[in-house]
């Protein structure tokens, strides 16, 4: 490929160098013409990914109408898709139901910025300093295959039947994750970068700053995508054990659903769990995406 | 001005003038890697005397020790024996171009700015600058991976340059190019020097590549790596590695790398 070696500059003009990287077809110039068709084709590839997740709901939809026409389980335990529906269109008219929503995503949100926060620094240790990975590298590991609910007795003895409990295993359910994105983005950054570092008179500071942070980047993502899963099941479990009175929360009233036998409630809630899970993962993933489409990394 | 020495001030006794700004001056240079049974002997007792803005060549097998003599003058290994002096920054550049995948050509050569010390005000313009003086302005928010391999090692040319440098060490930069655009890279990086005044060490295994550009080829022969010949180039520029004369030159060159193989593989 002479013509990617060009140099826009030589000749007579740029002009000219445009021209024939444009007459070559997709050189490195055709990202400059062309921004309408960019969008188009974004759009396309929007549409690629979206269909079939559009079909996949469509199929379960129509298994589960399936199933509760079989008559496999009575319709007081197993409603029908439209039952549900139904309750879930009453449900968004109550003032509850956003006030679980809102309890939820705030414990979440508050078990999550403080496991980033732990899992961050204790990830920096463990990667910075021999002996603390010596002392704890492999428990973290050990942390993070543990089911986060072992916990619960013992949070509950040790904070009570509260808001600390949960916000206890929520972290404890996280932070190992993100510790080990980190851990492992640091131990994985190409030598050549800190050397190029070292060459181009970076500081310890610097070093970090410029060169082994953004080169660790996509792991920490990673690790944050991956805790925020585990910071998300803990909760619910969490909400389903630890009940708080006049305190809403999702966990909570699926819980109630339960006790009442309120069969299209309860998967009702489930669809909202589901859901919320299923954006954040969303927000995560295209996050990550962005960044590895931007480094010219693989993109699955 | 760096001087590296050991504990041994050389034995000559009268102290020798300093080295002027761009030179580079090794006096029995030894780099011994490890201690007892498992040292390696990578550069031995070298002697070699840059002026500043000449352009050295330095040629030889595999493993004789190129990457270790040029980490000595660009500060990354320290000398065991021997005295370094160097006179002004030293600037490195390796067979991948390393840019940073993250940032855009531009910021690129602004990190070098930054970490240079200079104003956040100038760095753009002057990056946008850098990059117009190896005809990439046109490339400056492309990011690595959206470039050419020799266009990749232009920017980390600009990057050189940003270092504001009197020595450049190269470390066979052109190695992982195809024909035509190693050709190309000649010319772009004598004319970059050219402009720039710079003193360039150029480690290449290439002879002919060694003859095209060098004011002087420094043979390096193997185990232990020291210099054991020298070739003073003095062809008109421009040259071409297709010319009768580069290549006789190269010829004779290649005899003695041969001569120098040949006597420790047989
Ligand atoms: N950091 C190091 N530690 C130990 N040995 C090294 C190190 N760097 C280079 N060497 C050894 O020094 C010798 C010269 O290596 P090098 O300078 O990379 O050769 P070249 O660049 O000419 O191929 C080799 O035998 C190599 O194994
Ligand atoms: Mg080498």
């Amino acid at each position: 490929m002479s013509v990617d070696e060009r140099p826009a500059g030589t000749g007579t003009s740029g002009g000219l160098a445009t021209a024939v990287g444009a007459a070559s077809g997709p050189g490195p110039l055709a990202p400059l013409v062309g921004a309408d068709s960019d969008r188009s084709r974004a759009l396309t590839r929007a549409w690629a990914g979206t269909w079939p997740k559009v079909g996949a709901v469509v199929a379960f939809v129509a298994i589960w109408q399936a199933v509760v026409l079989s008559g496999w389980r009575p319709e007081f335990v197993l409603p029908a898709p439209l039952t549900v529906a139904q309750t879930l269109g009453d449900l968004v008219r109550e003032p509850e139901f956003w006030q679980a929503i809102g309890t939820t995503l705030r414990r979440a949100l508050v078990g999550f910025a403080f496991a980033i926060a732990i899992g961050t620094v204790v990830g920096i240790a463990v990667s910075r300093f021999r002996p603390v990975r010596a002392a704890i590298g492999s428990l973290i590991t050990g942390l993070q295959t543990m089911p986060s609910i072992v916990w619960f007795p013992l949070a509950i003895l040790l904070f009570g039947l509260n808001e600390q409990a949960i916000t206890f295993v929520v972290i404890l359910g996280a932070a190992p994750s993100i510790a080990n994105g980190i851990i492992s983005g640091i131990d994985h950054v190409p030598p050549a970068f800190t050397r190029l570092g070292t060459v181009l008179g970076a500081g310890s500071v610097d070093l970090y700053r410029h060169f082994v942070i953004p080169a660790a980047l996509p792991s920490y993502v990673a690790g944050l995508n991956q805790g925020w899963a585990f910071a998300w099941r803990s909760l619910m479990a969490g909400e389903l054990l630890v009940i708080i009175e006049g305190k809403p929360s999702l966990g909570s009233r699926l819980s109630f659903a339960q006790d009442f036998n309120n069969a299209p409630e309860l998967i009702a809630y489930m669809l909202v769990i589901l859901v919320l899970g299923m954006l954040a993962d969303t927000v995560f993933s295209s996050q990550s995406r962005r960044m590895r489409r931007r480094r010219g990394l693989a993109v699955d | 001005m760096t001087v590296t020495e050991n504990e041994a001030r050389p034995a000559s006794g009268a102290a020798p003038e300093p080295v002027a700004h761009g030179g580079v001056r090794l006096t029995g240079v030894t780099k011994v890697f490890g201690r007892g049974a498992t040292a390696t002997t990578a550069v031995q007792d070298v002697d070699l005397d840059v002026r500043p803005g000449e352009f050295v060549t330095i040629v030889g097998a595999s493993g004789c020790g190129k990457s270790t003599l040029l980490s000595l003058v660009a500060g990354l290994e320290q000398v065991t024996t021997g005295t370094l002096e160097v006179g002004g920054r030293v600037a490195l550049m390796f067979q991948e171009a390393t840019l940073l995948p993250w940032l855009t050509a531009a910021q690129n050569v602004a990190l070098a700015l930054k970490l240079r010390g200079v104003a956040r005000a100038e760095r753009t313009p002057q990056a946008h600058a850098l990059l117009e003086r190896v005809r990439l302005g046109a490339y400056a928010d492309k990011r690595p991976h959206e470039l050419s391999g020799g266009m990749r090692q232009r920017v980390a040319l600009a990057r050189v340059l940003a270092q504001d440098a009197s020595v450049v060490c190269m470390d066979e930069p052109l190695g992982a190019l195809d024909a035509m655009t190693r050709d190309h890279m000649h010319d772009e990086i004598e004319r970059v020097a050219g402009e720039a005044g710079l003193t360039v060490l150029f480690v290449t295994h290439n002879v002919r590549e060694a003859v095209r550009l060098g004011d002087r080829a420094v043979l390096m022969g193997s185990s232990p790596g020291r210099v054991v010949h020298t070739e003073h180039i003095d062809l008109p520029r421009p040259r071409r590695m297709e010319d009768p004369e580069v290549a006789r030159r190269a010829g004779s060159l290649t005899a003695a790398l041969r001569e120098d193989v040949a006597r420790h593989v047989g």
